[in-house]
């Protein structure tokens, strides 16, 4: 059966391939610095499993201890200049884009033919890990079609991934980093700190209100943990159930599905939720890392007050 | 008695993002006081932080397509995405935008969210398509715009994620509010939630085009 371990293997041998070309690179300042982040993912990949949870842990403060003191930067891997580019976009017209559209079509045919044809019915992917399985074969399908219609120079596409990894730099390993901080903060037990705080500030009496309160809790928690899924059990448990469910009547169905999209608002607002906030602004080579946020805050406020307003009408209609 | 003290690794955390120190320093800090609050030894928070990482390796996933992004870039995607809207006649970044939101909010509300994103979509072809709207309808860009316009190419693909994905009935966040409310004896059936994520996913379309038509104007005021 494939599973996502063959996706770990593939991704691993990436990242190894990275580590070993940055420490190859004699123009690059950096060079060991990146050889041994990226050479820490690859472990991570590939033997994350083998080196015990210590082992994963000393990895873990590894990363952070050279991305955190600068030990990491940019690189500059031969590439083609802006006129070259120009050239051989006028040269290939757009045939060029057939290329890029073989991953999501990949994963798109791919999905819908596993989930609604026998051709999945003899299981041999990963439950629910089907799209990820596509994704991969969509690379390496997307790299051969590649090499047989432009013939790269062998090296190309790894060099060309460790010029964009390099730019996206630590911020690429982030979002793993604050999925385990959130495991933490759960064991600490911070969920029922917040939900002891909201009941605080519950007026009495007013359902609007404390819909209100319900919805800019679920924002307000989600911006600070930087996930809604980690807000909605304890938001749940301290206002949404007592109180909008069982001592108001309210629909659990609405409360349920669009107190959980009023967190979705506050992800966008929160650097915290860093695949989706500060990863793009790397990835875009943005001056601003908040400038994703920036661009989404005057979406997110009207969106949250319509979301509770939404509550407020269809959970007690 | 509700334990306060956790909240320290919050403030630690809101304070590092706030003075910018490095996120990946922030975080760690953050883990380890959070942990050691908790009443764990020094080398259990260690692994538990170490074993979180490990279980979380399917985030990494994605970056598997860097190579294939660098490659099209290396024989110039970019600038031919930049080309085929600079044919388009009505095109403009608003209208582009829009569409892209539509296409990703449906794609995720059947299901295929992970077959779009920032790094296989928006810095390929969406964000090259936004800013050569942008120039051929209102000149060359200042840096600002520039970075604008990219900006919201960007929000335009989590909107329409966040605001699609939930009327899919099979996804995690439907699964968790199902399981959640099945706690206190609330069985609902995951397409009954999934329908009432559909009047957000309205709003937030409504929303975010008319923020798209007004970068248009705003564009068209700046640049000339």
């Amino acid at each position: 059966m494939i599973g996502v371990d063959s996706l770990y293997v593939l991704a691993g041998a990436m990242f190894a391939a990275f580590a070993l070309l940055s420490a190859l690179d004699g123009s690059h300042s950096k060079r060991f610095g990146n050889a041994a982040f990226w050479g820490l993912m690859a472990l991570s990949l590939l033997g994350g499993d083998a080196i015990g949870d210590f082992g994963n842990g000393l990895l873990v403060l590894g990363l952070a201890g050279l991305a955190g003191f600068g030990l990491i930067g940019r690189s500059n891997p031969a590439t083609t200049s802006l006129a070259e580019r120009e050239e051989s976009s006028q040269r290939l017209g757009n045939r060029l884009f057939l290329p890029a559209l073989i991953i999501p079509v990949t994963a798109l045919l791919g999905t819908l033919a596993y989930n609604y044809t026998p051709l999945g019915a003899a299981g041999w992917i990963e439950a629910k890990r089907e799209t990820y399985v596509f994704l991969g074969l969509g690379v390496l399908l997307a790299i051969g079609a590649m090499f047989a219609w432009l013939r790269p120079p062998a090296i190309a596409p790894l060099q060309e991934g460790r010029r964009l990894i390099d730019a996206i730099g630590w911020a690429a390993v982030l979002p793993q980093m604050l999925a385990s901080l959130g495991v933490l903060f759960a064991a600490a037990g911070v969920g029922d700190a917040i939900g002891a705080l909201t009941r605080m500030v519950i007026p009495d009496g007013s359902i609007f209100l404390t819909v209100a309160v319900f919805g800019l809790g679920m924002a307000i928690f989600t911006m600070v943990m930087g996930n809604a899924f980690a807000a909605f059990p304890v938001m749940a448990a301290a206002i949404g159930v007592p109180l909008l469910i069982k001592q108001y009547g309210g629909d659990p169905a609405v409360v349920g599905a669009i107190g959980m999209l009023a967190g979705f608002c506050g992800t966008l607002m929160t650097p915290m939720a860093a695949n989706f906030n500060l990863v793009p602004a790397a990835l875009l080579e943005l001056k601003d890392q908040y400038g994703v946020i920036r661009a989404q805050i005057a979406t997110a406020l009207p969106l949250l007050a319509i979301n509770i307003v939404l509550i407020y009408v269809a959970a007690f209609r | 008695m509700i334990d306060y003290w956790p909240l320290i690794g919050i403030a630690l955390v809101v304070a590092g993002f706030a003075l910018k120190l490095n996120p990946m320093l922030v975080v760690t800090a953050s883990a380890i006081v959070t942990g050691l609050i908790a009443g764990m030894g020094p080398a259990e928070v260690i692994s538990t932080f170490g074993k979180a990482f490990n279980d979380n390796r399917i985030i990494a996933i994605v970056w598997i397509v860097l190579p294939v992004i660098g490659l099209l870039e290396r024989f110039g995607l970019q600038q031919r995405a930049a080309a085929m809207i600079r044919s388009l006649r009505n095109a403009t970044t608003g209208r582009l935008l829009i569409l892209y939101l539509l296409y990703r909010q449906v794609t995720a509300a059947i299901g295929l969210h992970s077959t779009a994103g920032h790094p296989q979509t928006v810095r390929p072809l969406v964000a090259p398509m936004a800013l050569a709207a942008a120039e051929k309808q209102h000149g060359e860009l200042s840096e600002e715009d520039a970075e604008e316009v990219k900006a919201y190419a960007a929000a335009t693909d989590n909107v329409g994620l966040f605001f699609g994905e939930d009327i899919f009935f099979a996804i995690g966040s439907i699964v968790l509010i199902q399981q959640t409310l099945v706690t206190y004896g609330y069985n609902l059936a995951p397409l009954e939630l999934a329908l009432w994520a559909i009047p957000s996913a309205i709003a937030a379309f409504v929303i975010h085009s008319i923020r798209m038509l007004m970068l248009d104007r705003r564009l068209a005021r700046t640049s000339r």
